[in-house]
């Protein structure tokens, strides 16, 4: 009898150990080490892929399919002149130093982002606002300057995340957020560690640990993915590898969308740019699919604007400018080229601007344009190409959400200046009916199509790579995140 | 032997000044603002304004240069730009990875080349000569971080005996061992074939010298007199190339750290240059440059110490 009980006991167990414990603990890979932890200063992305969600939340938030919905404030109201938000925010929030998050906090982040000596990389975001006021712990009150149709989403940004004066000078290296997952520990070039905040306001994450490792080196990734070292690669940088992943029964691929509008960025300014003719005729020299075939093996999307086309208000332009030689040769012979001309073109470290570089650069030829080719590090090519303007052409991806308004700066790199496209923006961030906004905004995306501003390439595809089991990742990349708050692993 | 001394010293002196004013120079006039690659593209005058400020960048290049001087002087080595860090703390995390790893590679590069160099020699013209010179010939073609790769792909992917790359950790040394093991073989074997053939043709000189010559007369055979004569002699050259390999395996291992991702000093400075984090890369490169130039006034002195005709000729 004794022996039989011994014996159901453990089969019992055993039962369990098969069933009830799913692994809790995850190991993901990006290519970048964040520079720093503090999200509200500085623009690297790595930053935000680590501790967006996971650890920091702003009043808003995004979700994967890049919708905005409530984070840190539960509700808002907006006043009748859309000048006044007024926020409530969740009761019972604290930071991950135990300290509670109120209206202050809010008041304090927004407040600091947008100070004089502000070193926040999108100031911009805080522009509008005109005065924050705390009105009770739980209530705080928004004065915009002017209206904002994108203050909402603004607010979901990495950038605009809420802060804690108490924690603010070592946010860098130990940062304090009120996310599901709080800081455990980073081990500088090499991991970095975050644990389950039990004390978390909104359903509790599955994971209980999370290592993040670093991985640039695109043979290193293939190694570290296929002998499972990391159970997941977020930007995995090898596309050619993704059908052996594919067809391998221990992993799965997903192929997201970002918010990279990969473009031909031409000096708007500089002859022979500053003709319409000869960017017409660079816009039809251009082969779209054989750029994605060639340098993203297959992956991305054409794009006809400056515009993502997962966005609901996306406008298909692609027929503006098909790829046809010939018209690209008449329209420069138009314009006083017919022997063609030599230009520079500058592309920075991605292999979307080195490969699809030397692709563009032949199709480039065939019409008669000859380019003479820099490869650039990122901080020469933003000295050179963003700040100095000396270039004519590059490849690069913007991979901002939403950032069609950079076309209504004339002194942005690529210098269009265009005054009825500038009031257009005008009127869409003044306007806050979501009708009229998508109105606005295709006529927006149309009329830079028609000016062959740039050459538009295609939209950036983003791939993971992750163990087969694990279920609930982000498939798309609407900001820089790998959101770990949704993820478990089966079985 | 003071005179010498102070000679040295005021030479090492002279040569670290050099040093410094050269990397300042070099490293500043690199094209791109520190300060725009940190905000990137969205950034606002304002705010550029704001960080430059902060990071100093503002002041004119003299005062800086000798703030950095001044710094290093009272052992401060600077905070890093992006990774608001003291410089020193970096260095003495990446230094457990970096150093251990070269002296890994070089004690397994040693263990391979002495008794391969001394086989080839002792059996020139053999088969096992043969054998060995073709080895190495191959060792010195294949480029360390191709061969890092075949590492990865049989002994990570395939047997999965270690991971494809990461450092465990001093905690537990064993782990720590394991994880450097693949980059110091890496890292070993072109050394070690170098150094093998180093080792063989040194070997051959000093059984063509006269004493050799005079040894084989009293009656040794050509083994015994390389064992008892010739080998002693023969290490001098080899022990100069044993402490060239060390300071290229200190400061070298930057693409065998890139390939299996360790955090050591190469990627540290890989990363910093690509970040512009300037005063990351001057303070390292200086203090990489301060330890070869200390060792080399050391082996300086370790030579007149040895040799006093050194001595008399300073």
């Amino acid at each position: 009898m004794y022996m039989i009980t011994r014996l159901t006991a453990t089969a019992g167990l055993a039962l369990l150990g098969t069933t009830a414990l799913a692994q809790t603990d995850i190991t993901v890979a990006i290519q970048l080490e964040p520079p720093n932890l503090d999200p509200t200063s500085g623009a690297a992305q790595a930053i935000d892929s680590v501790l967006y969600s996971n650890v920091f939340e702003g009043l808003t938030r995004f979700m994967a399919d890049g919708s905005v919905v409530p984070g840190l404030a539960q509700s808002w109201e907006i006043s009748g002149d859309g000048l006044t938000y007024t926020f409530t925010l969740r009761p019972g929030v604290t930071f991950h130093d135990g300290t509670v998050m109120d209206a202050a906090d809010v008041k304090f982040s927004l407040d600091r982002a947008r100070a004089e000596d502000s070193t926040n990389a999108q100031k911009g975001l805080f522009a509008d606002i005109a005065e924050v006021t705390v009105i009770d712990p739980q209530t705080v009150k928004v004065r915009l300057a002017q209206q904002n149709g994108a203050f909402l989403f603004n607010m979901a940004w990495g950038d605009a995340v809420i802060v804690a004066p108490e924690s603010i000078e070592t946010i860098a290296t130990n940062p304090i957020g009120t996310g599901a997952f709080a800081f455990a520990d980073w081990v500088q070039g090499d991991r970095l560690e975050l644990t389950r905040n039990d004390a978390y306001w909104g359903t509790p994450p599955a994971l209980e640990a999370a290592t993040f490792r670093f991985i640039a080196d695109p043979t290193a990734a293939f190694a570290a993915v296929m002998a499972e070292d990391v159970d997941v690669f977020v930007g995995y940088p090898a596309p050619e590898n993704l059908p052996q992943f594919e067809a391998d029964p221990r992993f799965q691929v997903l192929v997201g969308n970002t918010e990279g509008e990969t473009i031909l960025s031409t000096n708007n300014k500089m002859p022979p740019f500053d003709n319409p003719l000869v960017r017409e005729a660079l816009a039809h020299a251009i082969d779209r699919q054989a750029i994605i075939d060639g340098a993203m093996f297959g992956y991305g999307t054409p794009i006809g604007t400056h515009f993502a086309p997962h966005n609901p208000d996306y406008v298909d332009l692609l027929d503006t400018s098909p790829h046809d030689p010939d018209r690209a040769r008449a329209l420069l012979a138009e314009a006083g080229f017919a022997e063609g001309f030599t230009t520079t073109l500058k592309l920075p470290p991605p292999s979307y601007a080195r490969r699809g570089g030397e692709i563009i650069a032949a199709q480039l030829r065939e019409v008669g344009i000859q380019t003479e080719i820099t490869n650039v590090e990122w901080a020469q090519w933003i000295e050179e190409v963003f700040t100095n303007k000396d270039f004519g052409l590059t490849i690069v991806s913007h991979t901002e959400p939403m950032d069609i308004g950079i076309y209504a700066n004339p002194d942005y790199y690529f210098q269009y200046d265009n005054p009825d496209f500038q009031a257009l923006m005008d009127r869409l961030n003044a306007t806050t009916d979501p009708a009229a906004r998508s109105d606005l905004m295709a006529q927006a995306q149309t009329i830079i199509a028609q000016d062959y501003v740039n050459g538009f390439l295609f939209q950036l595809a983003v791939p993971t790579v992750a163990n087969a089991k694990i279920n609930g990742l982000w498939t798309d990349q609407p900001t820089a995140a790998v959101d770990l708050t949704g993820v478990s692993w089966s079985e | 032997m003071i005179r010498y001394t102070l000679r040295r010293l005021i030479s090492l002196l002279l040569s670290l000044l050099a040093a410094s004013i050269i990397i300042f120079a070099v490293i500043e006039v690199i094209p791109g603002d520190p300060a725009a690659f940190m905000l990137g593209v969205n950034a606002r005058e304002d705010t550029l304004a704001a960080l430059r400020d902060q990071m100093g960048l503002n002041d004119p290049l003299p005062i800086r240069y000798l703030a950095w001087v001044g710094g290093l002087l009272t052992g401060d080595l600077g905070t890093s730009w992006t990774y608001k860090t003291p410089v020193a703390d970096l260095v003495s995390d990446r230094i457990w990875v970096s150093l251990p790893l070269a002296l890994y590679a070089l004690t397994l590069s040693t263990l391979i080349a002495f008794p391969a160099g001394i086989i080839a020699a002792a059996r020139r013209g053999g088969p096992a000569d043969l054998g060995i010179m073709g080895a190495t010939q191959l060792g010195v073609a294949i480029p360390n971080f191709w061969f890092a790769m075949i590492l990865v792909l049989i002994f990570a992917i395939n047997l999965r005996w270690f991971s494809a790359g990461g450092f465990a950790g001093w905690d537990d040394p064993l782990a720590a061992l394991k994880s450097l093991t693949l980059p110091a073989i890496a890292l070993a074997l072109p050394q070690a074939a170098i150094l093998a053939r180093v080792m063989r043709s040194s070997l051959l000189d000093m059984l063509g010298e006269d004493f050799i010559r005079t040894a084989r007369a009293k009656g040794l055979s050509r083994r015994q007199a390389l064992w008892r004569h010739a080998l002693r002699n023969a290490l001098i050259p080899v022990l100069t190339i044993i402490g060239l390999q060390f300071s290229f395996l200190l400061a070298g291992g930057i693409i065998i750290e890139q390939v299996f991702f360790l955090p050591g000093l190469g990627r540290l400075i890989f990363q910093a240059i690509s970040a512009r984090d300037l005063i990351v890369v001057e303070s390292v490169v200086m203090l990489l440059v301060f330890t070869v130039i200390i060792v080399n006034f050391a082996v300086d002195l370790a030579y007149a110490a040895v040799d006093p005709r050194l001595r008399r000729r300073a």
